[in-house]
């Protein structure tokens, strides 16, 4: 069984121009263990998800089954014991991070207000050996965050999420703020983490070479929807969705051969606020047809197993055909 | 044309942040030249010291804390840095009154360079543009003050330029905030090409926008650097973008140029084992990789850099030799150089 399961997830936010549908029916599985990428641009929903799960957000509509348990459901106080079974990483360290407090204090805070810990002694001890975890040198107990650099600020919000051992982690854009060679570095920890404690992720990203080097699944999500989702190689090998073809062809090669012309798409994000029923990447579509601005496609199965795309077009355009469930 | 082919040429820049409890070396002994029409990507972590040369060329260097402590730019010919040196005493108050005033001097010449001949692009294209000012106007406004037009034509050269960038002269009157990300970084461009500038100098311009948007930016960008004819200094820290948009590339490391040669040196044969080791850092496209190779460590305190060799702490090949001095940035082939005593030896130098 899934461990996380998402039905039919929505939340739609009140603003004065009408309903913003930032996400908007999204379903999925996460395996235990496993990690599923989230990627889109800005806008398309992915952190409101995110936040959904851990209920961050309220959301709109839709259930989230966590372990078999309805999250949506619970109230407040039900939730707080779920708390310490699915936690978040967050983009930015030094935002989410309380300029006042000490390393071993941030790390200490969440195992304090579970009451994880019997004294003061095993708090310590405990702390310490989040650090070790984490790579953080135990010297920098006693720093502030402004002290450290990024890298070591996000290590600080990885030690927070496992302070409580979760099983399940939203890791929401966690190396976009660093450079490239501290990136490797939180990259390699999270995926050590992983095999060491069996940690189930959902990552969140734009940067599709990260998402690729990470991720066993990956949801390719267009103004609050999914438009394409599939095994990692499958995608990376035969995207199918106009847009995630796009996507893939617009990232800049560290390479200077076999250079392939990016597919250039024109115009940009429409709004989410009110969307009309019908294919919602139709107007940048170099693809699009009559049937594409009349109706909104459904999420099927082409070409081969798991690999779900929401197009009207997709078997002309790729010549695959729809596997009848 | 031989003097007019190098369109900058900076010498032995050295650009220090002094604060009351350190001085920063942002910048040392950093010299590179950029032809006419050509595009050279710099590329470096946060801290390396990219932004910092390209306020130096501007002459917007935040001074105090920036002082820069030796070096020549010159731009098209004309040396933008004061002769004088830095009083090496404080009280030396003659010395000082001389720097001051010839400071003054190249501080007004640069006003007449700088936004007509050379132009500045920002990462962030909100905190560039202003709020409460009609993009159309901004654009004008740039055309206005560096050319001897009547406000009529002002108005109507801006219009071309909003074409030239896709964007509808329609949308002249509208605001900042009624544009997207990606809209507001080509209200940015008009307004650098605005006057035709021979340089532009763009500091990380697409790092903002997302990648389909970034895709489009780029794009325009290379077609106008065509068309116009225009050098480009592209900042970024994105080797993939050097790859699709730059003619040469150097890579900096703690203020300093590590290695630098054309895109075939950097990518097919770098040298230098920071170089390499960006590339083992960045996630492959097209291959599996189960493990990144990250560079261990830190960059150096930019307070306090070692007398030798400033990658050694995380160089993987470090061997005794590298501690005895920092190395010179040595040509290893034509055009192709590095800073590393190994990757010298291995050339048989």
């Amino acid at each position: 069984m899934a461990l996380v399961e998402i039905r039919n997830l929505k939340k739609y936010f009140e603003t004065p121009a009408g309903m913003l549908h930032a996400v908007d029916d999204v379903s999925l599985e996460i395996e235990k263990g496993t990690t599923i990428g989230i990627v889109g641009e800005s806008g398309c929903g992915k952190s409101t998800l995110g936040k959904c799960l851990i209920r961050m957000v309220e959301p709109t509509d839709g259930t989230i089954c966590f372990d078999g348990l309805d999250v949506t459901a619970m109230t407040e106080r039900e939730f707080r014991n779920m708390r310490t079974r699915m936690q978040m990483i967050f983009q930015d360290p030094y935002a989410s991070l309380n300029p006042r407090m000490s390393v071993s204090a941030l790390i200490a805070e969440p195992i304090k207000t579970f009451k994880l810990a019997r004294d003061k002694k095993e708090l310590e001890s405990m702390v310490l050996e989040l650090m070790d975890r984490v790579g953080l040198a135990r010297r920098l107990a006693g720093s502030y965050p402004h002290e450290l650099d990024g890298g070591r600020r996000q290590r600080i919000g990885v030690a927070r999420a496992l302070s409580l051992n979760p099983e399940f982690i939203v890791c929401d854009e966690p190396v976009s703020a660093l450079d490239v060679s501290i990136q490797a570095q939180i990259l390699n920890l999270l995926m050590d983490l992983q095999e060491e404690a069996g940690l189930t992720y959902m990552f969140i990203t734009h940067d599709m070479s990260v998402v690729k080097h990470v991720s066993d699944e990956i949801c390719v999500m267009y103004l609050g929807q999914i438009v394409e989702r599939c095994d990692t190689r499958e995608l990376f090998a035969n995207p199918l969705h106009p847009y995630a073809q796009a996507l893939l062809s617009a990232i800049p090669r560290p390479t200077i051969h076999n250079k392939k012309e990016p597919i250039i798409l024109e115009g940009e994000l429409t709004s989410p606020i009110n969307p009309v029923a019908r294919c919602r990447f139709a107007p940048r579509c170099a693809h699009a047809v009559d049937i594409c601005f009349q109706a909104e496609p459904e999420m099927a199965e082409f070409g081969s197993k798991n690999h779900f795309v929401k197009c009207h077009r997709v078997e002309e355009l790729s010549g695959v055909t729809k596997i009848a469930n | 044309m031989s003097s007019n082919e190098k369109l900058l040429d900076i010498k032995d820049l050295v650009v220090h942040y002094e604060t009351e409890d350190a001085v920063i070396e942002a910048v040392n002994n950093v010299s590179f030249e950029v032809k006419r029409g050509e595009i050279l990507g710099i590329v470096g972590e946060t801290g390396a010291g990219k932004t910092t040369i390209g306020l130096s060329i501007m002459g917007l260097l935040p001074k105090p804390p920036a002082n820069v402590i030796q070096g020549s730019i010159k731009f098209n010919g004309r040396e933008l840095l004061p002769k004088t040196p830095v009083p090496a005493s404080a009280v030396d108050l003659v010395a000082r009154r001389r720097r001051r005033r010839e400071e003054n001097k190249l501080k007004r010449m640069h006003r007449t360079i700088r936004g007509r001949k050379m132009t500045m692009m920002f990462q962030d294209p909100m905190t560039a543009l202003n709020p409460v000012l009609p993009v159309g106007d901004q654009i004008a406004e740039v055309i206005r003050i560096h050319e001897n037009v009547s406000p009529a034509e002002a108005v109507k050269r801006a219009c071309e330029m909003m074409e030239l960038v896709r964007i509808p002269a329609t949308r002249y009157q509208e605001y900042p905030h009624q544009f997207s990300g990606g809209m507001k970084q080509r209200v940015v461009i008009a307004i650098a090409l605005a006057c035709r500038p021979d340089l532009i100098i763009a500091d990380e311009p697409t790092t903002a926008l997302d990648v389909t948007i970034q895709a489009q930016v780029l794009r325009l960008m290379r077609e106008l650097q065509r068309k116009l004819g225009t050098a480009m200094l592209f900042i970024t820290h994105d080797l993939g973008i050097v790859a699709e948009l730059c003619d040469r590339c150097m890579v900096l490391y703690a203020g300093e140029i590590v290695e630098s040669g054309t895109l075939e040196h950097i990518f097919d044969n770098a040298s230098h084992p920071y170089t390499q080791g960006l590339f083992a850092s960045i996630p492959n496209l097209e291959e599996e990789t189960e493990r990144l190779t990250p560079i261990q460590g830190l960059m150096p305190n930019p307070a306090d850099l070692p007398s030798y060799c400033s990658f050694y702490d995380r160089c993987p090949v470090r061997t005794d030799r590298c501690k005895l001095a920092n190395p010179e940035l040595v040509e290893v082939e034509p055009g192709h150089y590095v800073r590393c005593i190994h990757a010298q030896l291995k050339k048989g130098l």
